[in-house]
């Protein structure tokens, strides 16, 4: 069941009469992460979700920045935008703002997203451009070796802080939710039926949709996530957020505190009815916020799943109503009538 | 009393005052009634960066330069034949470009103990003898319009912001400017507050009656109108005819333009004007900054748009990467820069010809682009369709370069009809080209030109992207001799595109100057009219002119060898000269001034004369 308030994200994409598959969306391209990696996983999820949406294969496109979650378009059988370090949301913007039947999908990383690409990654959120943003986040620079990121813990010791980093991670969809994002969620890239669930819906939300993927780095970082994937503990952590329901793990659950904050607490311990439902479209982003910061500062509970979805109009559209205005009071430009307006004279 | 009236053939006005006294609007105005009249024009405005700096001090001198007459011109004019200083302010920072005998209309007024202080005059000029040389024309222009607007129901305030306007009632009579455009010009643009539109009529027609009344002017004069070329004429800007370049662009390319932007002084008028024409299914994003704005651009090209960015120096080095991902993924780009002053942020209104060197290599690795560079302010119409033109037919970003000078300075321009202007538009990619698979790397043979294959085309799904690509199937490439084939392919791209420029024309009436003058840019005019002054007392000079800086026209080494000696003035420390020198060997003269303003013709005739005189 859609947890959309607007699914419209892709109403202006084409779709396909052929039926499709996997074997479709994979390019020729051999795949060139570190056996292991996190990425082969959220590759083959894609790969396997995208015929679902029944869209003319030619108007998907991916577009990446730099790292090595930004090979991603290599594989996908689409049209795809390898671009440069961080820029990969301002070129996705150009692309959708200027082509309403694409479906646009921004593949990005810890790095390339919060780090040298922070600035496009908030502006593209506050404009609620159509956009998908697949933020994989290893909690590492891969493709550099090794060196700290934006969303590693403090204290970190890496190839460039031997001693530990000093610098407070950023928590991404605590970020995305300051900026106001119209679709934010996470996921793990070892859930693949949850991983593809929360893309669905990204994808047919209207607007920019952040996607935070939890991806292991096994060379660099490995087992980032690992409480959240080991059977002894994951039921526990994890609080899955579903629209309408209940926010609980196996033994714990969310209610309001007494000092107007939220808090986790142990599920025996509190009645049905004192657990907090959770309202993904909530236009105030303030209570999805507070959720956000339910797994500070380690990792006890992780909540999952789509914190917030709601309906705002996405700039491509409400920027084609203002081309479409201006045809409709004055009409289609003419060259000629531009060139000789205002103060003209003859001569001869 | 009948005043006489006096014939010349040509009049350089500067209107100075606080940037808050409105010389932009009053020098705008009388550029409007002059264009309106039928004279050949130039103009070059010249104000601060601060939006109000301290009032009545020298930083906060705002002035506007016109040059008008019965022929055609080229320049702004060196020195005022007229200057009017609305304060200190205004005459001290103008005397030293005023010709001893120019006339001074001073508003006396403002000419206060205080004020003259705060620029450091001791005594009042205007009466200790030290303007002796010059025709002062004292005027109390606030306190006289004032007085004419005491039955108006406005604030004193108000009242006094009208007197440019008196000063603009009264130019316009000195010189015989039709009135009527500029009452109905008053009446739009305070068409809310009818109150002031009739105060401020009422102050230019004040100001018109006292030039016709008073005994401090008895010479009124006429400057005929220029005999152009028959068509229709309108006043345009550099920024503007930019704007309008793309805009035809555009249309011409059957592309929908979509500009990606970061506002920035001198360019961001061409954003202001881009975003009033959306009719034209014109797109324009104001980015949250330089990269973004040229990232959009990129991407909309990916997408099978005109992508342009516009900016000045400092955004084209926050630029540099994604240009060099245009160059590499081959896609359509035009770059904007409207240069000024640097380095660094240097003077952001002031004007310069320095960012030549950073069009053409500012950039990581081997990435030639064609640049294209404008010469006077219409001309950037045109040449905006020759960007894109490249930019489309190429595949290739395109460095498109203006100043501040260009972008502000305005002159008439004899407006083409849209029938005149080139077909630039370019098939996309539709079919496979390699049997059944689709290469989106393999060349047009002729112009070594990729296929330009948009999303949303089935059958030719491929990625690109800054990473080297295997030539023909674009996919990733880390092979020694291809990179060394990609790098020279995209070299040959560009050199290649010399076949479809014109050749570098040569102005030498008789043929036998033995000393060549080469320019590229806005320093046309100033070079344009040194020339003639050359001519005109005898001297032979020959003169050509760059609007292709890469590459360069087919036949530039031969001509700058018939020559025995060739003068190159830039505004900058001589960049066009050390790529002319290191291309073709030949000993370029170079003259060099940076100080933020454009060359003057007598400057420039003086060191032509000095190298014919070398000779």
């Amino acid at each position: 069941m859609s947890e959309l308030l607007n699914g419209r994200g892709l109403s202006l994409v084409p779709k396909s009469d052929a039926k499709q598959t996997m074997k479709d969306y994979k390019s020729d391209q051999e795949v060139r992460w570190c056996p292991g990696c996190g990425d082969y996983a959220i590759l083959a999820a894609v790969q396997s979700f995208v015929p679902e949406l029944g869209l003319k294969r030619e108007n998907m496109v991916f577009v990446s920045g730099i790292g090595c979650s930004s090979r991603f378009p290599y594989y996908m059988n689409t049209y795809g935008f390898h671009s440069i370090h961080g820029r990969a949301p301002a070129i996705a913007t150009g692309l959708a703002t200027s082509r309403p039947d694409l479906s646009v999908w921004v593949i990005t990383g810890d790095g390339d997203s919060l780090s040298i690409g922070g600035n496009h990654l908030i502006h593209a959120l506050r404009r609620n451009v159509n956009l998908n943003i697949l933020l994989f986040n290893n909690r590492i620079y891969g493709l550099t070796k090794g060196q700290y990121s934006p969303t590693s813990e403090v204290g970190k010791i890496t190839k460039s802080t031997p001693m530990g980093s000093l610098d407070k991670p950023f928590n991404p969809i605590s970020l995305a939710l300051g900026a106001e994002a119209s679709f934010v969620a996470r996921t793990i890239d070892s859930d693949r039926k949850h991983l593809q669930s929360v893309l669905r819906e990204a994808a047919e939300h209207n607007g920019t949709s952040l996607v935070e993927i939890y991806q292991n780095c096994n060379i660099f970082n490995d087992g980032a996530f690992d409480q959240l994937k080991d059977p002894e503990q994951r039921d526990d952590i994890t609080l899955r957020l579903e629209h309408g329901q209940p926010i609980v793990s196996a033994s714990k659950a969310v209610r309001r505190s007494a000092d107007g904050g939220i808090e986790v607490v142990d599920r025996a311990s509190v009645r049905e009815e004192e657990i907090l439902v959770h309202d993904a479209h909530r236009a105030d982003p303030s209570l999805a916020f507070a959720l956000s910061r339910l797994d500070e500062p380690a990792f006890e509970h992780v909540p999952i799943g789509i914190f917030r979805s709601v309906d705002r109009p996405s700039y491509d559209e409400q920027m084609a109503a203002q081309l479409e205005e201006a045809v409709a009071q004055r009409g289609p430009g003419s060259l000629d009538d531009l060139l000789l307006a205002g103060d003209t004279w003859r001569i001869g | 009393m009948t005043k006489q009236v006096q014939q010349l053939d040509r009049v350089i006005i500067r209107f100075a005052g606080d940037s808050g006294d409105g010389m932009q609007l009053t020098g705008d105005r009388f550029t409007a009634g002059t264009a309106e009249f039928g004279n050949d024009l130039s103009t070059l405005p010249n104000f601060p960066a601060e939006i109000r700096a301290p009032a009545g001090t020298l930083p906060g001198v705002s002035s506007f330069q016109l040059h008008f007459a019965d022929h055609d011109i080229l320049t702004p004019g060196d020195a005022p034949n007229v200057l009017v200083a609305m304060n200190p302010a205004a005459l001290k920072a103008n005397l030293g470009d005023l010709p001893r005998g120019a006339d001074v209309i001073a508003n006396t007024d403002e000419f206060t103990k205080r004020n003259l202080q705060k620029v450091g005059y001791d005594a009042n000029p205007l009466e200790d003898g030290s303007l002796a040389e010059w025709r002062v024309h004292p005027v109390p222009l606030t306190s006289l319009t004032v007085k004419a607007l005491e039955d108006f129901d406005i604030s004193k305030k108000d009242a006094e912001r009208a007197k440019n306007m008196f000063a603009l009632g009264l130019l316009s009579w000195l010189y015989h400017r039709p009135t009527e455009a500029t009452i109905s010009f008053l009446e739009t643009k305070f068409a809310k507050k009818p109150d002031i539109a009739k105060a401020n009529i009422a102050a230019f027609t004040a100001g018109w009656n006292y030039g016709e009344t008073t005994e401090s002017f008895s010479v009124s004069y006429e400057v005929k109108p220029a005999q152009l070329p028959p068509g229709v004429y309108r006043n345009i800007s550099g920024n503007q005819a930019l704007a309008y370049g793309l805009i035809a662009a555009s249309v011409q390319s059957k592309l929908p333009l979509f500009l990606g932007s970061y506002p920035i002084t001198p360019a961001s008028d061409i954003l202001h004007e881009l975003s009033k024409h959306k009719r034209f299914g014109i797109r324009t994003f104001q980015a949250e900054d330089e990269i973004a704005g040229v990232g959009a651009a990129l991407g909309a090209s990916f997408g099978g748009a005109l992508g342009v960015t516009t900016t000045s120096g400092p955004g084209v080095a926050l630029k540099a990467e994604t240009v060099g991902l245009a160059v590499t993924t081959e896609l359509p780009l035009i770059v904007v820069d409207v240069q000024r002053a640097g380095p660094s942020t240097g003077m952001p209104t002031k004007t310069e010809q320095t960012d030549l060197l950073m069009a053409m290599y500012g950039r990581n690795g081997e990435s030639p682009l064609p640049v294209v560079a404008a010469m006077s302010p219409s001309d950037c119409f045109d040449a905006a369709v020759e960007a894109a033109r490249l930019a489309v037919k190429y595949r290739t970003p395109v460095m498109l370069l203006s100043d501040g000078y260009l972008a502000n300075g305005s002159e008439p321009w004899k407006v083409p009809s849209a029938a005149e202007l080139p077909d630039i538009s370019v098939p996309f990619a539709t079919e496979p080209n390699d049997g059944e698979a689709f290469l989106p790397f393999k060349r047009d043979p002729e112009t070594l030109a990729r296929p330009w294959a948009v999303p949303g085309t089935a059958g030719l799904e491929h990625r690109i992207g800054g990473i080297e690509k295997a030539d023909g199937t674009g996919n990733i490439s880390y092979d020694p001799d291809n990179h060394d084939r990609m790098v020279r392919l995209r070299q040959a791209k560009i050199d290649g595109i010399a076949k479809d420029i014109p050749a570098l024309e040569v102005d030498d009436p008789d043929g036998d100057a033995r000393v060549l003058v080469l320019g590229w840019g806005s320093t046309y005019g100033p070079i344009a009219a040194a020339v003639r002054r050359i001519r005109k007392s005898g001297g032979k000079v020959a003169q050509a002119h760059l609007r292709h800086l890469n590459p360069l026209p087919a036949n530039t080494g031969e001509v700058l060898k018939s020559y025995d000696k060739v003068l190159l003035p830039e505004i900058n420390l001589g960049q066009l000269a050390l790529l002319l020198r290191a291309r073709f060997l030949v000993d370029i003269i170079s003259y060099n001034r940076v100080r933020g303003l454009p060359f003057k013709a007598e400057e420039l005739a003086g060191v032509i004369q000095d190298v014919i005189d070398s000779e």
